[in-house]
């Protein structure tokens, strides 16, 4: 057990599936000698040598396509896309074929890849670094999508997204990388070393996919949120007095509904928070599965916080961000029936 | 619009290509350099690419005009390959002149022909090893025909009938044969070349001995993934051939809108590095000795090797694709390399080991083939009837396991069956 940010986190998950497994490799843009721009390779091209983790050119279509070929060989590629903004070179060869090589060829030939890239706002990163795209890929058929919220659910999470035969989608949120963020931009970072979920074990767990988490049971309101908006969510509960049963969900695609069901009959109420735009968002698929599978349970109307439809801005970055004053009232509104 | 200060320069124009002939003119193919056959130097294997780059302009030929193998590109096959060689391209023809019939008849929805290329996926598919793994395009079912798939396995796709082993999943001819080296069709264009070069990483990444080849139109040569592909297998010295058939003919658009009136596609590699040859498509010999070259270059970690394969669609695109509506008929009558069938055939009678009259019963035994083929794969249905596959396979293989959502639309599904089709027998899982 050591206590890692979610950095050392997913790069201890790197390093564990790569001893076990020969056929892991690592390809990405500054992921080799450097080690990546956020650190997360650091040290395994050196440790792991250099056909296991190296370099790419710059050219994210290339960069999926040839791990779509070494699947096809037998390999396990974990590419990385250096920021989820520069993924859309990659997206044909994601959605038109990791996505569908298993279903056209009929399982001959398959994509067990895990797509790693960071993703979301909050470190003024403007319109290019900031993006939260996760809905996009929920909307494809054969993609799983992932986002951990700490570090030790990176780590387990990532494993069992390696350890899939599936493509999946693996979005870290860069925001808390190093600390979890309560929607405050001018308090200093707490780092992770200060909390429990700093404390993760050096050798191989996996968490499995498709399974919510709930971080705060409660009775008046259900949260769902993921990544760096579960802890936002959080602290804005505990901020509002509100007994809030907050659910990370972890793994958009496939998604616990049964966790997000049993809680939301249970609270009668139902709260949906992400970063990404509002139209189309990952959130107007749990609003509506929501409402077809708990209208009876309803004491009110499902409510959804999320970034505004507009590019993701530079110096207006913390009027965009979903932090505590949209999510608190939207609290309000929904457990007291406050008009906003 | 112009600017009053620059009133006195030209007005710039846009320049749109167009192709020389269009439905009704006469064609005339003078412009069109062919080069003597048995001229082009054949460089050893071991060479840098920058010492080769005229063969990325010339276009490298075995058989001249008399029908004889000439030349240091000569591969030199014996009478035994070349007939085999000889008999699968006229088994490919003769399959596609029935299949593009059926579809005519309604038994299925789709079908492309590749008449007049058949040598550039059947030699080159020759003179590679069984193991290396093919990254066809749609037109390439050739490569199939070289390695030995049933007919029937491939009507049964086409027809989309119960015993599809796609599941009725697939466009017509987008076939997938893990067992033959064979990569599944996308149908989207040239994403098959990125792989290929992945495949080829991973192979050389492992000490393996395999290498990768991949073929894609010259139309597609203008996707970004051809240029990504071109990108990572120069920088990593990857073991692939990068075929480029140049047909001539993108649906209705031709070369030009992938760069033709300004270089050859071979030099497309010159820019990055790589070996690049431009060779006779409608030669089988010189298509044979080509890739035969890339390949030893391939399999002895010299790297990469793109090659023009210069041909002529001699039909349609595919069967919804009407040619007589934007270019000259006779085209195809004038192409002045000829057929790649007609070219073999008459090398093979010059050398002495053929025949007209064997050639007429080899035709004969090749239709023959397929129609038992198309029999055969009839009894297991035809295309329409939308109840050869158990209504559950439609969505296994999203994923490896069925997620919770996908077993609800199943069931929908399956209670949908039971009003629609009434009377149908559920097919049995």
């Amino acid at each position: 057990m050591s206590t890692m940010n979610m950095i050392e986190a997913i790069n201890s998950g790197l390093d564990n599936m790569m001893e076990r497994d020969e056929n892991v490799v690592i390809m990405g843009e500054d992921v080799g000698y450097f080690g990546g721009v956020f650190r997360a390779t650091a040290g395994l091209q050196e440790k792991h040598g250099k056909t296991r983790c190296f370099d790419s050119p710059i050219n994210e279509c290339g960069i999926i396509g040839a791990a779509i070929g070494m699947g096809a060989y037998g390999l396990r590629p974990v590419p990385e896309i250096q920021f989820a903004d520069y993924i859309y070179p990659g997206l044909d060869q994601l959605v038109s074929e990791a996505a569908r090589l298993r279903y056209r060829s009929a399982g001959e030939f398959i994509a067990p890849m895990t797509v790693r890239s960071p993703f979301g706002g909050g470190i003024f990163g403007g319109q290019t670094h900031s993006q939260s795209p996760e809905a996009m890929f929920t909307h494809v058929a054969g993609l799983k999508t992932v986002i951990p919220s700490t570090p030790y659910d990176a780590k387990g999470l990532l494993i069992a997204s390696i350890e899939d035969n599936d493509p999946v989608i693996f979005f870290e949120p860069k925001r808390i990388y190093n600390g979890p963020f309560t929607g405050y931009y001018d308090k200093p970072v707490e780092p992770w070393s200060k909390f429990d979920e700093a404390e993760v074990p050096d050798d191989h767990y996996r968490i499995d996919l498709g399974k919510a988490n709930i971080v705060r049971p409660g009775t008046e309101v259900t949260v769902l949120a993921y990544g760096t908006m579960v802890h936002v969510a959080k602290a804005v509960v505990e901020e509002h007095d509100i007994d809030a049963e907050v659910i990370d969900l972890r793994t958009l695609v496939p998604l616990d509904i049964d966790t997000i069901e049993d809680s939301v009959k249970k609270t009668g109420r139902c709260l949906i928070v992400h970063e990404a735009t509002r139209t189309s968002g990952f959130g107007a698929e749990l609003s509506a599965l929501v409402q077809e599978r708990c209208f009876y349970h309803l004491e009110a109307p499902i409510e959804r916080v999320t970034g505004f439809d507009t590019p993701y801005p530079h110096s207006l970055e913390w009027a965009y961000f979903p932090g505590p004053v949209r999510i608190g009232e939207a609290l309000e509104k929904i457990v007291k029936g406050l008009k906003s | 619009m112009a600017d009053d200060k620059k009133s006195n320069l030209p007005p710039l124009s846009l320049h749109i290509p167009e192709p020389k002939f269009r439905p009704g003119d006469e064609v005339d193919y003078s412009n069109i350099e062919i080069q003597k056959a048995g001229a082009q130097p054949r460089p050893d294997v071991s060479i840098k690419p920058i010492d080769m780059s005229d063969l990325a302009y010339d276009l490298i030929r075995v058989l001249d005009d008399d029908h004889n193998a000439v030349g240091p590109w000569d591969p030199k096959l014996d009478d035994e390959t070349l007939l085999r060689m000889l008999r699968t391209m006229a088994q490919v023809r003769a399959f596609d002149d029935r299949l593009h019939r059926q579809q005519r008849q309604g038994k299925t929805s789709f079908y492309m022909k590749c008449t007049g290329e058949e040598a550039t996926s059947v030699a080159a598919a020759m003179a590679l090893d069984a193991e290396d793994m093919c990254f066809p395009s749609y037109r390439q079912q050739g490569i199939l025909f070289a390695r030995g798939y049933s007919m029937v396995e491939m009507v049964n796709q086409i027809f989309s009938n119960k015993k599809d082993k796609l599941k009725g999943r697939q466009l017509p001819i987008m076939y997938s044969s893990k067992r033959l080296n064979f990569f599944t069709v996308s149908g989207n264009l040239t994403t098959q070349y990125p792989q290929a070069v992945g495949w080829a990483m991973a192979s050389a990444s492992k000490g393996d001995s395999r290498i990768a080849a991949a073929w894609c139109g010259e139309g597609s040569t203008a996707e970004g993934d051809f240029h990504a592909a071109m990108t990572f297998a120069t920088v990593y010295n990857a073991p692939v051939i990068l075929n480029v058939i140049n047909n001539q003919w993108a649906i209705s658009s031709f070369s030009g809108f992938a760069g033709a009136e300004r270089t050859t596609f071979a030099a497309r590699g010159v820019g990055y590095g790589m070996a690049s040859l431009r060779v006779d498509g409608n030669d089988p010999l010189a298509v044979y000795a080509a890739t035969q070259w890339a390949a030893e270059r391939a399999r002895t970690n010299q790297g990469p090797t793109v090659i023009e394969h210069f041909t002529y669609r001699a039909d349609a695109h595919s069967t919804s694709d009407d040619p007589s509506s934007y270019r000259s008929a006779q085209e195809r009558e004038e192409w002045p390399l000829g057929d790649p069938i007609m070219r073999l055939k008459r090398h093979l009678i010059e050398r002495g080991v053929w025949s007209l009259e064997q050639q007429e019963q080899m035709d004969k035994e090749c239709v023959d083939a397929v129609k038992e083929a198309v029999k055969e794969a009839a009894k297991n249905g035809i295309l329409g009837h939308g109840l050869h596959q158990p209504f559950e396979t439609m969505f296994e293989d999203v994923f490896e396991e069925m997620p919770w959502h996908l077993r609800e639309q199943a069931d929908q599904a399956d209670k949908e069956r039971a009003i629609k089709w009434p009377d149908a027998e559920a097919p049995k899982s």
